[in-house]
């Protein structure tokens, strides 16, 4: 290393070499996100006796029923479906918009449910993984196809991709292969199982036309 | 090959409708009666000594119901073998004449052991390390409550960059030293000489070492060598990052302990949890049936795990779940350790490699010697049948995430190292890249490996199994169109180069000697238990399928029975190095086998004539020549129950594992039961290997670069799985792409603080960053140590799609410039403008 100690014991630093300079410049902008272990926005539990924390009764369109529950203003909608209504088929992996695991449909369109407050979604249709097959169990023609090309593997990230499928399939019936990894690209798989969810969701666009 | 209905066949597996349907339940979608929840509180500090916890203002707040601490963690549990030496006080080896311990000890001097890591501790050694953990009604509680907690630390010192801590005066990671020796720590620091060269940007390939590993005579070996090549090397840490945290939820019952968490293993998750709970492995239920991912960290579950069920039990049996949030499992959920290193090859004109020799520095963690290094000299050796070697390497106490096996351990950095230099040489002596490849490989019962310099002469090498590299790289030459495409190396297009390159990877693909366990009941179907876990490589499924291929039994009367060891489970090997497929594949053959010679004996004693009279097909065991002679298979579990004995279980084969069994001892009565252990012989060691091929464009104008096409080929024996594997092949080689292009671990070196803990910044591989359609073969020959031929893949994917990357870069862009990952555009920009590596050769974390 061309400049001084870099790493010692706190306190003891000797001298500060431009690099260093940034680097503190960058620690410190850090620390509001290593502060931050605590998410207190999204939160999962029954409710709160905190002071402050108020709990407000809405109703939400869920899968086609209305779903009467108590949120509070800061709940976002993922910790709603997980924790509140039992939908736990929406997945969180990184609770900031980061990964899709938890995409949902708020009126068609795909939406990260970690990242969408609850109280703001009163009065429009969410639909979550569990509302996709029909009540005989038929299953909606983007999971069949899934079923069919055995895609996924650990599939912790396959109701967000399903989600995101729906969704898009809804704007663009008939995408090119490019298109269609545009589309759901706001999704990870860290199985890196992409390639064979192409192949399953480009069946899934055919089998969602014939439908 | 032989002609099965089941092997080699796609399927539907038993668990994808619940995956689909958001059914399946992974361990944070488990609730139960008046659980609590459970919130961590994390390490500021790189490292320090907690002097003082005060929990009163939490305790006091409503709904907080407990608060645990390292104080609560259970006693570890004696290491085997002799006890290890106790360091002396520091009083008495100070007061010590210097001369009286050389006259008395002729033995070593003791060394300090190292504490093993537990769940909490009062001695965080890296930021981030969970201190204590508090059960509340809620999260929200809980959080308020953790921020209640009053915490005093004594700073210790710290050190990010391995480097640093060799420096003389540099800081040591750990109180005792900064080197893991085996199971000690170590203090190393190389000469001002040495460090001068590290501040010229140059590895210092002459330092000390703390291990060294050889083959041959490197110094006869680079005599004779025609090209020598030499290059520094630089690899990143990368976070494993699997999409589900390693989130648990426990509860006690009848005292027993129920804990529902994330592993990859099952059967072998037991004992590890056991021991860090402090309890016997029959007081625990695991359940995991779905797993969100692991990629080696989740092996046998996580040390966390103990943590909502030492909270449940101080709580007398109260549930509790522990959500780990994606920056809690950045800092605990595991990485692959960095390299800083230098290697030297010699080849003869021919391409041949004579000589090679490698120096590698680890970035370890703070716990201890992960070892990749020398795995991947190993792996060197074996992949280039390597005359003379040569490894010398150090494993640096850092104070980061703790590192364990990442998919391919040590095989991927072999990829990424070493094949960049067969390239160079190939350019350099005019020889065919894939002909360099083909001269060099493996084959057959090829032999490899190294040795430590004061081994025994004579010690056998390792021996391959099978070995069908060669026929990879010919089937993927074909189909690459190679001859052809090569001719495209360095074309420019505009502002943009091609680059196509060959490169392989190989890996461990199978171990033997575990069990395989299954009841045929009276309700017609065969129920086959598996240990192993459920992560989404559908070798608990796949594995399955030989006992019904070998009984004949059709594949919808078949039930898996996995994930809950509550449901009894036979001894199985871990769900990693790619053991499974080859493991159980063997272990299943075996009780397959058991459980055909079940169905004969039973209907010899029923029908009359000798057991070998008897075939199975069509869910009847028949007289052969005389199918009208014969007994369901609903009725033979009758009739097994009526008779007892080995029918059902009531006499079980003295050679099965302990688990194995407990748990057909509990299944004993149920069925006629299939139950072996895997004896079958094996002569050398499995690995499978993959040869892969690609194209790359690269902006020279940007830096950034696009990956045209990717097609791997596989040899992984018999294939069982046809779409799985294709998921592995495809799904390692972008794991081993994101390696080369974008992930990694940054840290400020003088806060000792982590910058990249959200998968926006250290940035796994996205669906945009490969080609919109990969492409993959197997060249299926089988491996003649499995009895259907099979071996694993999960490993060997992940090299051949890394090293065929970081190949293809330098194909476009020229050789001895790119020589660390990932390779970011401002690399490209700055090392293509200065013709030389220009971009923090050696720096770690950044």
């Amino acid at each position: 290393m061309p400049e001084g100690p870099i790493a010692s014991v706190p306190g003891q630093e000797s001298g500060v070499s431009r690099r260093n300079f940034i680097k503190g410049v960058i620690a410190a902008g850090a620390t509001v996100s290593a502060s931050a272990y605590l998410f207190r926005a999204n939160i999962a539990g029954q409710d709160s006796a905190l002071p402050g924390a108020v709990e407000r009764l809405i109703t939400l369109n869920v899968n086609g029923q209305d779903r009467r529950v108590d949120v509070l203003k800061h709940e976002t909608l993922a910790t709603t479906l997980r924790y509140k209504l039992g939908l736990t088929g929406t997945k969180l992996g990184c609770d900031r918009a980061e990964c899709g695991a938890c995409t949902v449909l708020v009126d068609d369109v795909p939406h990260y449910s970690c990242s969408v407050l609850t109280h703001t979604v009163r009065g429009k249709k969410i639909v979550s993984i569990e509302g996709l097959a029909a009540p005989d169990g038929t299953l909606h023609p983007v999971q069949q196809a899934v079923v069919n090309g055995q895609g996924f593997q650990c599939a912790f990230c396959m109701p967000g991709f399903v989600m995101a499928t729906v969704g898009y399939l809804k704007t663009n019936p008939s995408p090119s292969r490019a298109e269609l990894a545009h589309g759901i690209s706001g999704n990870l798989c860290r199985c890196a199982d992409y390639n064979k969810i192409l192949d399953c969701m480009m069946d899934a666009a055919d089998l969602t036309r014939r439908a | 090959m032989a002609d099965y209905k089941l092997i080699g066949k796609n399927y539907t597996t038993p668990d994808i409708v619940a995956k689909v349907t958001g059914r399946a339940r992974y361990a944070e979608d488990y609730r139960a009666e008046g659980m609590l929840f459970c919130k961590l509180l994390l390490s500021p500090r790189p490292h320090a000594r907690v002097t003082r916890i005060d929990a009163s203002a939490a305790l006091a707040l409503p709904g907080v119901h407990a608060v645990l601490t390292a104080d609560d963690m259970p006693a570890p549990p004696p290491r085997p073998g002799p006890p290890r030496p106790v360091p002396p006080a520091a009083g008495a080896a100070a007061g010590a004449a210097p001369g009286a311990a050389a006259a008395a000890a002729p033995a070593p001097p003791p060394r300090p052991t190292i504490a093993p890591e537990f769940a909490l501790t009062n001695e965080p050694l890296y930021e981030g390390e969970p201190i204590l953990a508090v059960a509340a009604d809620s999260e929200e509680i809980a959080a308020a409550a953790i921020e209640r907690i009053v915490v005093d630390y004594e700073p210790l010192s710290f050190v990010i960059d391995p480097l640093e801590s060799l420096r003389p005066g540099g800081p040591n990671g750990r109180t005792e030293g900064n080197v893991f020796v085996g199971q000690n720590v170590e203090t190393l620091k190389w000469t001002p000489a040495d460090i001068a060269q590290i501040a010229e940007g140059k590895f210092p390939s002459g330092a000390e070492a703390t291990e060294t590993l050889v083959f041959g005579d490197i110094e006869k070996g680079f005599a004779e060598a025609d090209l020598i090549i030499e290059r520094d090397h630089y690899q990143q840490t990368t976070p494993h990052q699997p999409l589900e945290t390693r989130t648990a939820m426990a509860y006690w019952q009848n005292g027993k302990l129920y804990l529902h968490g994330s592993t990859q293993s099952v059967a072998r998750t037991v004992a590890a949890v056991a021991n860090w709970v402090g309890i016997k492995p029959e007081e625990l239920v695991l359940i995991s049936e779905y797993t969100g991912g692991g990629f080696g960290s989740k092996i046998p579950g996580a040390q966390s795990m103990a943590i909502p069920a030492l909270l449940s039990k101080k709580l007398n049996g109260r549930p509790v779940m522990m959500r780990i949030s994606r920056e809690e499992e950045t800092y605990i959920g595991r990485t692959r350790p960095g390299y800083q290193g230098w290697m030297r090859m010699g080849f003869k004109k021919d391409g041949r490699v004579i000589a090679a020799d490698v120096f590698v520095v680890e970035s370890a963690g703070p716990y201890r010697r992960q070892g990749d290094h020398a795995t991947s000299a190993n792996n060197a050796s074996l992949m280039y049948q390597v005359p003379n070697m040569r490894f010398r390497g150090v494993s640096v106490a850092t104070n980061t995430p703790p590192p364990t096996s990442q998919r391919a351990p040590g095989g991927l950095q072999a990829s990424v190292m070493f094949e960049p230099m067969i390239d160079e040489a190939a350019r350099k002596l005019g020889v065919d890249r894939v002909a360099i490849r083909k001269l060099n490989a493996p084959e057959g019962a090829a032999v490899f490996g190294l040795a430590p310099v004061d081994a025994p002469p004579g010690r056998p090498r390792n021996k391959l199994t099978s070995c069908f590299v060669k026929e990879a790289l010919d089937k993927g030459a074909a189909m690459f169109n190679w001859e052809e495409r090569r001719q495209r190396s360095g074309q420019r297009r505009g502002s943009k180069a091609t680059g196509v390159a060959v490169a392989t990877g190989s890996y461990t693909a199978g171990s033997i000697g575990v069990d395989g366990l299954c009841v045929l009941k009276p309700d017609g179907k065969l129920y086959i238990h598996q240990g192993i876990g459920n992560l989404g490589t559908h070798s608990v499924i796949d594995t399955a399928r030989v006992i019904a291929e070998m009984v004949n039994m059709p594949w919808d009367k078949c039930v898996v029975v996995w994930g809950n060891t509550g449901e009894h489970v036979p001894w199985s090997s871990i769900q990693a190095g790619s053991q499974t497929t080859y493991a159980h594949t063997r272990a299943n053959y075996a009780t397959g086998m058991a459980l055909k010679r079940n169905f004969q004996m039973l209907a010899a004693h029923d029908l009359g004539g000798s057991p070998d009279d008897y075939d199975v097909a069509n869910e009847r065991v028949f007289r052969k020549g005389n199918p009208g002679r014969a007994i369901t298979f609903a009725k033979a579990a009758e009739r097994a129950i009526q008779l007892g004995g080995a029918f059902d279980g009531h006499e079980l084969p003295k050679e099965i594992n302990a688990m194995t069994r407990t748990s057909a001892t509990a299944l004993a009565g149920l069925g006629l039961m299939g139950v072996a252990r895997d004896n079958l012989p094996r002569d050398g060691s499995t690995y499978s290997f993959q040869a892969a091929f690609m194209e790359v464009e690269v902006d020279l104008e940007t830096g950034v670069y696009e990956i045209i096409d990717y097609l791997a080929v596989a040899d992984v024996g018999t294939v069982v799985n046809p779409r799985s594997l294709g998921g592995q092949i495809h799904g390692g080689a972008v794991q081993g792409i994101g390696h080369v292009r974008s992930q990694r671990l940054v840290y400020d070196p003088h806060y000792g603080a982590a910058l990249a803990n959200r998968l926006h910044h250290n940035k796994p591989p996205t669906i945009l960053d490969i080609p919109v359609q990969l492409k993959w073969a197997a060249v299926e020959l089988p491996d003649p140590s499995n009895p259907i031929g099979a071996k694993g893949i999960g490993e060997p994917a992940i090299g051949a799609g890394a090293g065929a990357l970081i190949c293809a870069l330098a194909d476009a862009v020229g050789d001895g410039l790119l020589l660390r990952t990932p390779v970011l555009p401002e690399q490209i920009l700055m090392s293509v403008a200065a013709g030389k590596p220009a971009y923090e050769p050696l720096t770690a974390f950044i």
